[in-house]
């Protein structure tokens, strides 16, 4: 028989028992539905957390060290550190050939300092971050109250909301407001004289910056790797640059003797194109002499952690298909019972056994493909509710919404052949059985 | 040389069942040649074997041994696949109860054998039309089988059997539901279209008057055995 009207038959016989058909249906939609809710939460809350951790920058940055760097207190010096020979400076000319490596988007210093803030007379400590204006369009600012820097050299800075709620009890009556700034500024010392005992360096002059509080922000773009913990006060690059703030590494500089003027970076941060470069270019990097260190580990982990937990869900979410399945069974079992005078008719007039086996076949696999549908819809809309309760939840704890579901188009797909493929095999045994049928025991059959 | 063939040719047919341990002989060791444009009746009493010998002649059972030729083939030796196909294009059948799909209306229950045939669709509905005329039905097209009287829907299951146009017409008591005077009418009508169509006929019943007027031979069974075999003009003198 043609597909047109092995479809045509079965439609026709789907709607001639609507009731116990649009319940099956409903099983499978039930069922669908279910495991499109769990995984769609399972990929929300995933993209969730890979957004956020994407707007912290981490996942396609390499933070590059001179392999002797300062590695902090009480862990051991770089393995591939090569005490005799000097190791390879991270200077201006080390910045500008990671700049030409391929796949690299910008280099940019890592500077950040400890400060002493002062606002209405009062001081705070913090650390301070330099922001490339690369930056800008992360998404870590995404939300922020107040704007971006206006200028890479702009003598702005944006808060971090911990920051500005231990200067105010109302953040945002903040922005507008100047702050003092106090740095150490790290000033050459003239050439060495007679003295012997006298090596040179440099000398730390405090001094103040004044800076407008132009944002806050609720993220923190400036966590992580860093050695200083969080930096809670943000200024632009260039604008940290040109203060030249004494610098852990400027005093790894002058223990060592190293007291030439020309500037060293404590560390830089390497941009790739894509999280997926990262790890060819940290080879490439380290093969240049330098220490190189990403958390593409820590991604792969939670891709893993991921990919888990979307099983678990999805196992979890099958329970109610596997349910539906024997619905599918029953009530094509019991369609062969009803039906099988029609199919010992069917049979005497020239259908084959594989015509019957089909025409079953078609049936379960239209109930899965509708009941796919419904699913995908209720599953849909399961997953907007929770979104909806949790985020008026969030809106009582004053947080921030988040999207916690998300049913992007595979899933779709993969629910809605799910279904199908699910509902054929529910079919195997009611169609093979139809087909067996004997048609003259069939057509005695009252 | 293949218009002197006969339509059907029984060659010491057997069909034995099992239940439990007994073995019943529903057809037994029964050779019969039916020619073609024949219309031959299958007489004899409940539990005789005539209706198993018609599935057999239809390809809706297989003999336990023997051969059965129509269409060119022997059916016992055909796949369930080609007996299905012979079924579909060499064979119609009309049954006691008619079996029409009552969820159906005429015309569907009537196009039926044309979609299992895979016919074109734009062909299917003067072929319906075509069969419906023939039984003079074509005014009830979208009634259901329900909506019909039961001279009326057997005239449908003949239309049903005709619409693809197979040489052989196989009917299992069709006046067996009918009243007496429409029983005649179905009959009168089978005897038109074997005229119009030069069709050959095998129609089981045990209603020997009616078999005597409007059967060319019949053939009486008894026990799974053919007892008797004769023209009708010598049936009705014995």
């Amino acid at each position: 028989m043609k597909a047109r009207d092995l479809t045509d038959l079965a439609l026709r016989n789907l709607r001639e028992a609507m009731l116990r058909n649009a319940l099956t249906t409903l099983g499978v939609a039930v069922g669908v539905a279910s495991l499109v809710a769990m995984l769609s939460l399972g990929v929300g809350l995933q993209q969730l957390a890979s957004k956020r951790l994407s707007q912290s920058g981490l996942f396609d940055t390499i933070f590059v060290t001179p392999k002797n760097s300062f590695r902090g207190m009480g862990r051991p010096q770089s393995r591939d550190a090569e005490p005799d020979k000097p190791p390879r400076p991270l200077d201006e000319e080390a910045r500008q050939q990671l700049a030409k490596l391929p796949n690299v988007i910008e280099v940019y210093p890592q500077i950040r300092f400890f400060t002493e803030v002062r606002f209405n007379s009062k001081p705070y400590s913090t650390v301070v971050a330099g922001m490339p204006d690369s930056s800008r369009n992360s998404g870590a600012f995404d939300g922020m109250q107040g704007n971006f820097f206006s200028s890479a050299s702009a003598d702005e800075a944006i808060l971090q909301i911990e920051f500005a709620k231990d200067l105010s009890d109302k953040p945002s009556s903040l922005l507008g407001q100047d702050l003092v700034l106090r740095y150490a500024e790290r000033q050459t010392n003239p050439a060495p004289g007679s003295d012997p005992a006298f090596t040179g360096g440099f000398s730390v002059v405090p001094k103040e910056l004044k800076l407008k509080i132009i944002g806050i922000v609720e993220t923190e773009p400036a966590a992580g790797y860093g050695g200083y913990g969080n930096a809670r006060l943000l200024i632009p690059l260039q604008t940290a640059t040109t203060l030249r703030a004494a610098q852990v590494n400027d005093l790894r500089d002058i223990v060592r003797g190293d007291t030439s003027d020309k500037l060293t970076y404590a560390s830089l941060s390497v941009r790739a194109k894509s999280p997926s470069q990262v790890e060819a270019l940290e080879s490439s990097i380290k093969s240049m002499g330098f220490n190189a260190f990403s958390l593409l580990d820590a991604s792969k982990s939670l891709r893993t952690f991921f990919s888990v937990f979307d099983l678990l869900l999805g196992i979890f979410g099958s329970l109610a298909l596997a349910v539906a399945t024997l619905g599918i069974i029953n009530t094509l079992v019991m369609a062969i019972l009803e039906r099988r005078r029609e199919i010992g008719v069917l049979k005497a007039l020239g259908a084959a056994d594989s015509d019957v086996q089909q025409l079953f076949f078609v049936e379960a696999g239209v109930m899965g493909f509708l009941g796919g549908i419904f699913g995908v819809t209720f599953g849909w809309l399961l997953g907007r509710a929770i979104t909806f309760g949790t985020n008026v939840y969030l809106k009582r704890q004053n947080l921030n919404p988040i999207d916690l579901s998300s049913v992007p188009w595979w899933l779709v797909i993969l629910a809605l052949v799910f279904a199908v493929l699910v509902s054929l095999g529910a079919g195997l045994y009611p169609a093979s059985r139809a087909a067996k049928l004997n048609p003259v025991d069939a057509l005695r059959y009252e | 040389m293949a218009d002197t063939l006969p339509a059907i040719q029984l060659d010491h047919i057997s069909r034995h069942y099992h239940m439990g341990e007994t073995s019943v002989r529903a057809v037994d060791d029964v050779s019969l040649s039916v020619a073609r444009g024949e219309f031959l009746a299958l007489l004899g009493s409940s539990g005789s074997g005539k209706s198993t010998l018609l599935n057999l002649m239809a390809g809706l059972d297989r003999p336990t041994s023997g051969s059965i030729l129509a269409d060119g083939s022997n059916l016992a030796a055909l796949s369930s696949l080609d007996l299905a196909r012979f079924r579909r294009n060499a064979v119609g059948m009309i049954f006691q109860s008619f079996n029409l799909l009552p969820r159906m209306t005429l015309e569907e229950n009537i196009e039926l054998p044309l979609r299992l045939a895979e016919v074109d669709r734009a062909e299917r509905a003067g072929r319906v039309r075509e069969a419906l005329e023939r039984v003079r039905l074509t005014h009830r097209l979208g009634h259901r089988p329900a909506e019909l009287s039961g001279g009326e829907q057997q005239r449908v299951a003949i239309a049903r059997a005709l619409v693809n146009r197979p040489r052989i017409l196989l009917a299992d008591e069709p006046t067996g539901n009918l009243d007496s005077a429409t029983g005649e009418a179905v009959l009168t009508l089978l005897r038109e279209v074997q005229a119009q169509l030069s069709m050959t006929i095998v129609m089981v019943t045990h209603e020997r008057p009616l078999a005597e007027r409007f059967a060319d031979r019949l053939a009486t069974m008894g026990d799974g055995k053919l007892i008797g075999l004769s023209p009708v003009s010598q049936a009705a003198t014995q």
